[in-house]
């Protein structure tokens, strides 16, 4: 990622190096082009922001359909553009194909710090079970007729929200009471250890070397 | 005299807002026993449950689990010994794969990573989970999750294994293999549980329990015969139950 962000942006060809490097990437591993690709809304606040810039930016501009474009801001968008959908892609495999129970082992022996990992760990496994309270709540409420269309009526949805977080918090208390039950300490114990091999290493690293490559050649090529 | 495996005596305990919970509690439970807990709502069992590992603190009275009494100083024992079961295994199963939960007590007790495999893949084969070690929680049915959580506390090896509520949310088959699992189990075992059946199908023994104190103690199927004492300690047997035809059939 750090290959493609730092490569000129008029550098066209490379782009579509990455590109194609990352649909090779996504083949092996199996990932459908169409769930990479409607993933990618994730990236429209971005996108919007890019669209801005041609209008509002300063400097040479040219007339694109009536409308007086800088050249400065084009730059710019396409910059925008072209990075972070390809940085997203990267991001997107990465998280298809690896469970994330291995992305937090890889963290942790890529030296992330273990609150950290041990917090992304609870998020992830807690996020269901409080998304389906939620959902629950929700069906409750609709279930005694809440229709909410006045803002005087929002005070349920309120209440609601309130609910959820004692809920949360509640259950909190409940987990860290079962985790003392097990003799915890205060860290959580590191589970077993798969080391990478070199071969391991050597595949994982096969793909930012491409890359690295084509950013090279870029600005050799500039 | 033989140490018993738990023993309480006396025990009091208020909550911080004022509420009392226990009035004296006394309960002995010997190695090898399983033992039922009946209560209606409201009664302290739950209070009770958590003094056995040193969650709460008695304000009187004393426990002790294989002779050693639950203070501060031998909490780190104590809570090897005292395996606990709780009610939601969504609280339980914290960890981001069934295989990392398991482990999680036996880490905690300073075990090596070798000798935690071997715990772990024990703990899951007695529950019958060993193909879904890498299974993240959360993807697993309710069932399965309580078979795991009894396997989170089985991979510690505790003396005394309690299960607060083993049956709520079951279906029935989840209920029955469930009870095939425990049955198989030579651990000492506290049940606390509504469900009458399950206590009778389970436990030659039962203790009664409500208002913070005991009120019964004897083998279940005649605490749950006893009409009077079902009826004054809200206890009721599902339609059509007869614990007496039951009980002859029951092999202890």
């Amino acid at each position: 990622m750090l290959a493609v962000v730092a490569t000129p942006r008029e550098a066209f060809w490379a782009y579509a190096a990455y590109a194609a490097l990352l649909v090779g990437a996504a083949r092996l591993g199996r990932v459908p082009i169409g769930f990479l690709s409607r993933r990618l809304v994730l990236e429209a606040p971005f996108l919007l922001f890019a669209l801005f810039l041609p209008l509002v930016g300063g400097g040479e501009r040219i007339e694109v359909g009536g409308i007086p474009l800088a050249i400065e801001g084009l730059w710019a968008a396409w910059n925008i553009v072209a990075k972070a959908t390809l940085g997203l892609w990267a991001t997107l495999i990465v998280a298809a194909t690896t469970p994330i129970a291995e992305i937090l082992h890889g963290l942790e022996h890529l030296r992330m710090p273990r609150v950290i990992t041990a917090i992304a760990g609870f998020m992830i496994r807690y996020t269901d079970v409080i998304t389906g309270e939620m959902q629950r709540m929700k069906i409750a409420r609709e279930a005694r007729g809440y229709d909410p269309r006045f803002l005087w009526q929002a005070r349920a949805l309120t209440a609601t929200a309130g609910t959820l977080f004692i809920r949360s918090y509640e259950r909190g208390e409940r987990v860290y009471l079962a985790m003392l039950s097990r003799g915890f300490t205060g860290s959580l114990p590191l589970t077993a250890h798969n080391a990478a091999v070199p071969r391991q290493w050597a595949m994982a690293l096969l793909l930012p070397a491409a890359a690295l490559v084509v950013n090279l050649s870029s600005w050799a090529a500039l | 005299m033989i140490t018993p495996v738990l023993e309480t005596t006396g025990l009091c305990f208020a909550y911080p807002d004022g509420h009392q919970a226990l009035f004296g509690c006394d309960l002995r439970i010997e190695r090898g026993e399983r033992v039922a807990l009946l209560g209606p709502n409201g009664a302290g069992k739950t209070t009770l449950i958590l003094h056995l590992n040193g969650v709460l603190t008695p304000g009187a009275g004393s426990v002790s689990v294989d002779g050693l009494e639950v203070r501060k100083e031998n909490l780190k024992r104590i809570r090897a010994s005292v395996g606990i079961v709780f009610q939601d295994p969504d609280d339980q199963l914290f960890m981001p794969t069934v295989y990392a939960d398991v482990a999680f007590g036996p880490r905690n007790l300073g075990m090596t990573p070798a000798d935690t495999d071997v715990r772990v893949n024990a703990a899951l084969d007695a529950v019958g989970m060993e193909e879904y070690a890498e299974r993240p929680p959360h993807h697993l049915s309710f069932g399965q999750r309580r078979r795991v959580a009894v396997a989170t506390v089985l991979a510690m090896e505790p003396r005394i294994l309690v299960l607060d509520e083993p049956t709520s949310n079951l279906d029935p088959a989840g209920r029955r293999e469930l009870a095939e699992i425990l049955r198989e189990l030579d651990t000492t075992m506290l049940i606390v549980t509504h469900d009458l059946p399950y206590a009778l199908e389970l436990c030659p023994r039962a203790v009664l329990m409500n208002g913070g104190v005991m009120v019964a103690d004897g083998p279940t199927p005649e605490i749950l015969s006893d009409r009077e004492l079902m009826a004054a300690n809200r206890l009721e047997l599902p339609y059509g139950f007869d614990p007496v035809l039951v009980g002859r059939r029951i092999i202890p």
